[in-house]
């Protein structure tokens, strides 16, 4: 008996431990909450996420974050247009069609793009890519929207790739082989049953990637130019949402005005990732591919 | 007929192949210019020195120092929860609202931007913690990040122990911990550590969670403790190149750095890659 | 492996015992970029000069170096700018009392890119600029062309000053590109043809071009004399009067030795060297 108490002793504790992870979780959205919700009291909610104006130091200040919020769109949509692209392209590719030797190569070099640290993007970014499109594209300056989105999509490419990958390589054969008895191309199969069958899968990764670029704070913090304006074309500075954070954080006295609306600012993004996580977990699961029959 | 489809075919087929291969070009091309600029910067006394003359000479020590000690805070505090954690999901649990909620909590775990960890970790470490600027803090801050990292990597490889090794066990008269103590947990801790790796070598790559948590500018003293703050290869790359005295000077400097900051975390994916191949073979045979 | 698990984690232990706060002399010194150059001279000599304390040197802009003295979370906190009337109300809230030490004096300097033909600008034109009322170089006499207007973020001094003395509190434009410190205005405005900024009089050198302010040239001596409209003085606070290594740091600073590094660091200093 003395085992088997000692037994279910341990498994509490081990449930305790693993709870952690949800506890965690709530203590970053209660802090946020606690710090954030005092910029309500001189600001309305409304006034707050669709003003236009961000002089957070002025006096009066105005607390306006809708530019912000309008430049991490636009850079997430943007950078999307290049990540997604690629990133389902390579998926393919190494699922479906590359031979075991070059995928043995191509796969790690795609882990490694995952594992390049952020701030070395975001430097190459500031020092090498913004000279280059300044003087190809005749900008007046390269910190700008499309050279953060070139950069974010560096560091998505390789979240929807692997999740992607994950997705088409996990179709059953039996739908693949079925569609090539027919008399398909392995193309044709690849485009009208293996994509389709996995396309939850494919979802699922698009959106994780995303969320992945609307919170990356290192690369638009050096390169998209820090100018909190909405933008006009593809090649005006803006000032996302982490960035802002970043570069504001440190002088904001505790507890002051701009304090509660930066930590505002973190509920703001943090509501973003946690409902593209959402909607990424909600997708996989009910569209989930259980077996040939299906489809 | 057949022969358009299979042309497209080709062309398509090409076409996907030059997705894949614009990934490696974009790596190699970053790869190329922080080496070959960076190649310069790098002595022994690179390597060893404290910076002097406001940063434009010297070394990086405190640096490469700082990242060290706030990757072994960091696994301290996330491998024994992580590991900890992948064990009660994948041995314990039993499907149901709990291990949803508790799946849910690690899945939004991996997706909350760095940002906002360090606005965590300066709001209840730093602050309400009272440990103010530390590496107690930013390793902290980092562990709480790669939890879910070392929690989906320790899951696998406890999946991956086959089935009959527990149940030989158990068939034996052990009790469930003791097989998951002397039996499941030494097969799966080559996995684990792999993953371990590859978990503590982004966390040494970010800049955001310790930038107001643990990093500052310039202390060329090594840490006495981990209450002291310190330099950090990721932050230190940021500072000389945004806010630094001599940017244009210390231009060198910054790439000597990066080479180090990628030559270390890297090299700690080399290392988990390689083991991770040598597990597999073992397993095949 | 398993030969190196038992030293690896003696190591570790030995380190995280070793932890406990040593009691040497720690000083803590944060704030504004343009100050940065000095507060970085002055710590390299005198930790040569006295070896058992410990400097840490953050910069961010005079916004958190104020933050700092008045969270207590620094012993000296740098400004570029005078403490606002907001920060003094925060502080005595606090129960602090920040005090000022002025340990040299500066010039703002209006900058162009080198290739820019503009030599003059009047007080007027650099508001209208930075208000973005005036677009192109050729409304103030250079080659057509579309300004890109730099400027730095809302915690620098530097900026403070700026829009006290050439904005005269109105608002900069929002589509401004905001950079981090003065170092971040000098590399801007080199690889942009377009671009103008602001810096201290400390980060002037070859790759950017300095503008003169009605007509008067930002140097030592017209800060000195007066006649250069945008000068401030570069400030030191702490949290009370300071005592032990903050004394010994600032009464450093404030002596010839440490005036003549201001002077090093390209900053005015405050009495005749």
């Amino acid at each position: 008996m003395k085992r088997q108490s000692i037994d279910n002793m341990v498994r509490s504790g081990f449930l305790l431990v693993a709870l952690f992870s949800i506890t965690a979780l709530l203590l970053i959205v209660v802090f946020l909450f606690i710090e954030g919700i005092p910029i309500f009291e001189h600001i309305s909610l409304k006034k707050f996420l669709f003003g236009h104006f961000w002089y957070p130091t002025d006096d009066p200040a105005d607390f306006g974050v809708f530019p912000l919020i309008l430049g991490s769109f636009c850079v997430t949509i943007l950078s999307g247009m290049i990540a997604i692209p690629l990133g389902v392209m390579t998926a393919v590719y190494l699922a479906q069609i590359a031979p075991q030797r070059v995928a043995q190569i191509v796969k790690p070099v795609v882990e490694l793009m995952a594992s390049m640290p952020s701030v070395v993007i975001g430097f190459f970014g500031m020092v090498v890519v913004a000279p280059f499109i300044q003087q190809l594209f005749n900008i007046p300056v390269g910190l700008n929207m499309f050279n953060a989105s070139l950069m974010l999509a560096f560091m998505a490419i390789p979240t929807i790739c692997s999740i992607s990958e994950d997705a088409i390589f996990s179709v059953p054969t039996a739908l693949e082989e079925a569609s090539l008895a027919l008399g398909a191309t392995h193309f044709e199969t690849i485009v009208k049953v293996v994509i389709p069958a996995s396309l939850s899968g494919i979802c699922t990764a698009v959106i994780l990637g995303l969320s992945r670029a609307i919170g990356e704070t290192m690369v638009v913090l050096m390169v998209a130019g820090g100018a909190a304006m909405i933008p006009g074309s593809i090649f005006d500075p803006v000032r996302p949402l982490p960035a802002s954070i970043a570069a504001e954080m440190a002088e904001a006295p505790f507890k002051s005005e701009h304090y509660h609306a930066l930590f505002a600012i973190g509920m703001v993004l943090f509501s973003f990732t946690f409902l593209f996580n959402l909607t990424a977990d909600y997708i996989s699961y009910r569209f989930r591919q259980v077996g040939e029959a299906s489809l | 007929m057949i022969n358009k489809r299979l042309r497209t075919q080709k062309v398509s087929f090409f076409m996907l192949k030059m997705a894949a291969a614009l990934n490696g070009m974009a790596l190699a091309i970053i790869v190329y210019f922080i080496v070959s600029r960076g190649w310069q910067a790098i002595s022994w006394e690179f390597l060893t020195q404290q910076p002097k003359d406001s940063m434009t000479a010297g070394g990086i020590l405190p640096c490469i120092v700082g990242t060290i000690s706030l990757c072994l805070t960091t696994i301290l505090v996330a491998l024994p929860i992580g590991v900890a954690s992948a064990v009660y999901l994948s041995e314990y649990a039993t499907q149901g609202k709990l291990v949803r909620i508790i799946r849910l909590g690690i899945n939004n775990l991996a997706g909350v931007p760095s940002i906002v960890f360090g606005l965590f970790g300066l709001a209840f470490f730093c602050i309400v913690l009272k440990m103010g600027v530390s590496v107690a803090a930013g390793g902290l801050t980092l562990g709480i990040m790669t939890l879910p990292v070392i929690i989906g990597a320790s899951e696998e490889a406890l999946k991956a122990v086959p089935n009959p090794y527990r149940e030989a066990s158990l068939a034996m008269g052990a009790t469930q911990w003791q097989t998951i103590w002397k039996v499941v947990l030494p097969v799966a801790f080559p996995g684990i550590i792999t993953g371990s790796i590859l978990g503590v070598s982004r966390a040494a790559g970010e800049t955001a969670p310790i930038m107001y948590t643990g990093a500052v500018f310039f202390t060329p003293d090594l840490p006495d403790s981990i209450f002291d703050e310190v330099m950090a290869l990721p932050y230190h790359i940021y500072v000389l190149a945004t806010a630094g005295t001599e940017i244009e000077a210390t231009r060198h400097l910054q790439y000597g750095t990066a080479f180090v900051l990628i030559a270390l975390v890297f090299g700690m994916n080399l290392v988990a890659i390689i083991m991770r191949a040598k597990m597999r073979k073992k397993l095949r045979t | 492996m398993q030969r190196f698990t038992r030293p690896i984690f003696m190591a570790t232990i030995m380190f995280f015992a070793l932890s406990f706060p040593v009691f040497a002399g720690k000083l803590v010194i944060k704030g504004s970029t343009t100050v940065l150059p000095i507060a970085q001279k002055a710590a390299e000599a005198f930790m040569a000069e006295n070896p058992d304390v410990k400097i840490s040197l953050s910069g961010g802009g005079s916004g958190n170096g104020i933050k700092a003295i008045i969270d207590g979370t620094s012993n000296i906190g740098n400004a570029s700018r005078f403490i606002k009337q907001k920060e003094v109300n925060l502080a005595g809230i606090k129960g602090v009392y920040p005090v000022p030490f002025r340990v040299a004096l500066d010039a703002i300097v209006p900058v162009v890119n080198p290739k820019n033909p503009v030599k003059n600008l009047s007080m007027a034109q650099l508001k209208d600029i930075y208000l973005g009322k005036i677009k192109n170089w050729k409304d103030v006499g250079g080659t057509a062309g579309k300004i890109v207007v730099i400027s730095r973020d809302s915690s620098s001094g530097t900026f403070g000053v700026w829009k006290d003395m050439v904005m005269r509190k109105e608002r900069v434009i929002p589509s401004a590109l905001t950079v981090p410190s003065n170092g971040g205005i000098v590399q801007a405005v080199a690889i942009t043809p377009g671009a103008i900024g602001y810096v201290g009089l400390g980060y002037l050198n070859s790759e950017i071009k300095a503008v003169k302010v009605d007509g008067i040239l930002g140097t030592e001596e017209n800060t000195l004399n007066g006649s250069f409209p945008i000068s401030r003085g570069l400030f030191m606070f702490t949290k009370g009067w300071p005592t032990g290594d903050t004394m010994a740091f600032i009464s450093f600073l404030l002596s010839k030795k440490g005036q003549t590094l201001v002077k090093q660091a390209g900053s005015i200093p405050i009495f005749e060297l």
